[in-house]
């Protein structure tokens, strides 16, 4: 022992779970330290792109509609779970969301009333006064006001573990390295999405053309830690969220905004010209998610939605134009595909599109294609007023679901052995516990929060003693 | 139309930029509760900059979706609204008063002003030479009509009357010029519904408060009131002031009660209280500015905002002085000096952060209806 530590409790990471962590930490010790890895304008991890937590309730008035009962939560999560979850710390967590709402607006979080265009989420989902940024805000103010440390652009690239125990971390800044001693610590530093080279480990080369939605600081470098230490390991690891984005959005970070909602309202083809899933499977809010790994399944991992005139106003402004042209070929000459392939391929839809239906893109209407495959099993109506739009489609990697095992005090789980006794997680980098597949919206800061608060409150009582 | 196109001279490079940034705005659409604008930016797929104009006359400047917005510099997309807003707003002041030329010259012009109050002082000290002894400028003066005796009434209340009115028909013109720009019609005028709610909005700064936020992020990123409170400070004070020199003006002409007024008379009253409310807003207005956070700034509209203010500020503090000393051989010289810079002010009101007042409420009432249409459509 190298003496007193200097911290009762580090946190490492700097996003919602990290900084429900420090502050609930900081309600039953002193000396409490965040380490967040990026510099102050980028902190928050991907908590700042999030825009509403779902959490169980009664009914608030203002800011949400009608109530959300503990069971239907529970039974919603179990549907995109696939039940692979544990169910204890499902359990734990969906009752625990009935208290953040209180929570959140005690340490200073402000909330928007119930509003338009939210994909009819205001009763399950609380939506927090401008968005996932302003939260992160909220709450480094918070922190600095109740007196927790913060460090920015401390990357921690060592734990000092020994057995069962961790004593402290190693901040690497500037090419210096410095060791921080603490009694206790909780790791909250996200997945490993941001990783490239990690993901090629899974999905070869088609990694290089992945998009990542958020912060590229995601680099998993504390899970290879403790994976690597022999921490247990749960998720599939090429399981991850992923959605289908402008191709032309920026590597890193473009966040919400170059999302697109154009599929469902035309046909979707790759690069070989060929159509490959049903675009009308359902609404697109249950769909969007599954056309990233869609996408990330095709060669080159590119594909384009197609669509014509009479749709340009079917869905939400989206960041870049689309491309335009007179004609279908000419529409393939311009995204560099064959022009007489797509011609073809527009063609054959065209013939087994719906004629006689009634295209209603607020219900799952009766537009269906005939002896076509894949179908488009709604809104499925001709392509033929010009002009004609496309937009280049990749996948978006929003998190990964591979994290470490944690009991129900969110302590670190070896793979042999007691758990970790004073080695804490909490969020995306233990969120593997509860989801390991689909996913609820606004479901990733419920589980950072819930347990960002647990690990912070449990790491404070052991350093207490 | 030429002056539709005189209007509308922006580089294309800038306006290409503007509509970038509200376009991810569009996109994103996190910003929605803090204020009127994002709901307004909601309301349209594309952008004119005549929809820019109205957008930025909507903003109030409270910063919030600067801190809350993701896509903020250094990010790469370079999304700063209210930086761009107040950039566009401080255009507008140019673009739509009468004359455009006065704006570019005198609302951010330090030494244009400093030149004004020299040219009014002078006048008045010509006014003093030219009608009697010279020296009573420096003598005390006391009992009715004390004031006058120094400079005659129609000397000081004739030209203030004539500035005051042409900056008030060049104040409504530039008003006018804006909301036919902007897309209102005269039929929307008749609404009273929308005329109400938007001067409630305008009263109230309702957009200061942050949407609930606990006020706006001036000067920092952490939510204050002090904005909020030193804005309504100036407004008042300045309401109070206007309702002591009606009084004045009724005590004088209608019941032959000549200045200098008691202490506890209605315009020394409301007089001082407004002044030292503008005082003590003007003040701590120029301090947040000085403090504020450069990165969502305009920096002209920063000069136009402090010159105003600055002038204001000298307003009130020669008239309370003038007030506190009127019985002592100072008075003459604080009169010159107090009725100087009121002729500035009134010379330069049409052309500076004043006018902010005309084009914040057509914009207010513009959303007002906008809003109303809205709901209308979505209840058929």
């Amino acid at each position: 022992m190298a003496g007193e530590p200097r911290y009762d409790v580090i946190v490492v990471g700097g996003g919602n779970a990290a900084l429900n962590a420090a502050l609930a930490a900081r309600h039953h010790t002193e000396r409490v330290l965040l380490l967040e890895r990026a510099p102050a304008w980028m902190r928050g991890g991907n908590s700042r792109h999030t825009r509403d937590i779902r959490a169980a309730h009664d009914g608030i008035p203002r800011y949400t509609t009608g109530t959300y009962p503990v069971e239907e939560f529970l039974d919603d999560l179990q549907r995109v779970g696939g039940g692979r979850a544990d169910p204890e710390l499902a359990r734990l967590v969906v009752r625990e969301s009935k208290t953040l709402f209180q929570w959140m607006s005690e340490h200073g979080v402000r909330w928007q009333p119930a509003l338009k265009g939210t994909l009819h989420l205001s009763r399950t989902n609380l939506f927090f006064l401008g968005g996932g940024k302003a939260l992160v805000n909220t709450y480094y103010q918070t922190a600095a006001r109740m007196g927790v440390e913060v460090r920015y652009e401390a990357c921690v690239d060592e734990l000092l573990l020994d057995g069962a125990r961790v004593e402290g971390v190693v901040v690497k800044r500037d090419g210096a390295r410095e060791v921080l001693r603490a009694r206790a610590v909780v790791v909250a530093s996200g997945g490993f999405e941001a990783n490239l080279g990690w993901l090629k480990e899974y999905w070869g080369e088609a990694a290089e053309n992945y998009i990542v939605r958020g912060t590229p600081y995601n680099d998993g470098l504390v899970l290879r830690l403790l994976i690597d230490y022999g921490a247990e390991v749960v998720g599939d690891p090429r399981a991850f969220h992923g959605v289908a984005l402008d191709a032309r959005a920026p590597k890193f970070d473009g966040g919400i905004v170059t999302r697109l909602d154009s599929v469902p309202f035309g046909i979707v083809v790759n690069q070989h010209c060929q159509r490959f899933y049903d675009e009308g499977e359902d609404f697109w809010p249950k769909r969007y998610a599954i056309w990233g790994g869609l996408i990330a399944r095709q060669p080159g991992q590119i594909a384009y939605s197609i669509f014509d005139a009479r749709m340009l106003d079917q869905f939400i402004t989206s960041l870049y134009r689309p491309y335009e042209a007179p004609t279908i070929r000419e529409l393939a000459v311009q995204l560099g595909l064959d022009p007489e392939a797509l011609h073809a391929t527009v063609e054959t839809y065209n013939r087994h599109a719906s004629r006689t239906g009634t295209f209603n893109p607020a219900v799952l209407d009766d537009c269906a294609t005939r002896g076509l495959t894949p179908p488009k099993s709604h809104w499925a109506v001709p392509i033929e007023v010009p002009p004609f739009y496309a937009y280049p489609l990749r996948t978006g990697v929003t998190f990964t679901y591979m994290g470490v095992r944690v009991d129900e005090r969110t302590r670190v789980q070896l793979k042999a052995g007691p758990p970790m006794a004073n080695l804490f997680a909490a969020g995306e980098i233990m969120s593997g516990n509860i989801l390991s597949s689909g996913y609820l919206a606004g479901f990733g800061l419920t589980i950072g929060t819930v347990f960002g608060r647990i690990a912070g409150r449990e790491a404070a009582r052991y350093g207490r003693g | 139309m030429a002056v539709a196109e005189r209007l509308g001279q922006v580089p294309a490079e800038k306006l290409r930029n503007w509509v970038w940034q509200l376009e991810v705005c569009n996109a994103c659409r996190y910003c929605e509760g803090y204020c009127a604008v994002f709901p307004a930016l909601e309301r349209r797929r594309t952008f004119t900059l005549a929809d820019i104009d109205y957008l930025a006359n909507l903003c109030f400047d409270c910063r919030a979706c600067y801190y809350a917005c993701m896509f903020a510099p250094p990010h790469e997309f370079g999304v700063n609204i209210p930086q761009m807003l107040s950039e566009v707003r401080r255009e507008t002041y140019a673009r739509y008063a009468l004359p455009a030329v006065f704006t570019r010259l005198l609302a951010s012009n330090w030494l244009a002003v400093s030149g004004l109050l020299l040219l009014s002082a002078l006048f008045f000290l010509a006014v003093v030479a030219a009608t009697g002894d010279p020296g009573r400028l420096f003598e005390a003066h006391v009992g009715p009509g004390a004031f006058y005796r120094v400079i005659p009434y129609a000397l000081m209340s004739g030209p203030a009357l004539v500035l005051s009115l042409v900056g008030l028909v060049l104040l409504v013109g530039g008003g006018v010029r804006f909301w036919w720009r902007t897309r209102g019609s005269v039929a929307d005028y008749v609404s009273l519904g929308a005329l109400l709610r938007a001067a409630s909005d305008a009263l109230g700064l309702r957009y200061l408060t942050g949407g609930g936020a606990g006020g706006c992020t001036y000067p920092g990123e952490r939510p204050s009131f002090a904005r909020f409170v030193l804005h309504h400070l100036v407004f008042w004070g300045f309401i109070s002031a206007f309702v002591a020199t009606t009084a004045a003006y009724i005590q004088q002409d209608f019941l032959g009660w000549y200045p200098p007024y008691p202490w506890l008379s209605v315009p020394v009253i409301t007089g001082s209280l407004g002044g030292i409310a503008m005082i003590v807003g003007c003040a701590g207005l120029l301090y947040l500015k000085g403090r504020s956070d450069r990165e969502p700034a305009d920096a002209g509209l920063l000069r136009m905002d402090t010159l105003f203010l600055g002038l204001l500020l000298l307003i009130n503090v020669t008239g309370l002085a003038l007030l506190l000393l009127r019985e002592t051989p100072a008075m003459g010289s604080l009169l010159v000096l107090h009725l100087a810079t009121v002729f500035a002010l009134y010379f330069v009101l049409p052309y500076s952060k004043f006018a902010h007042f005309v084009y914040r409420y057509a914009a207010l009432v513009q959303n007002r209806l906008e809003e109303r249409r809205e709901a209308a459509r979505a209840g058929h």
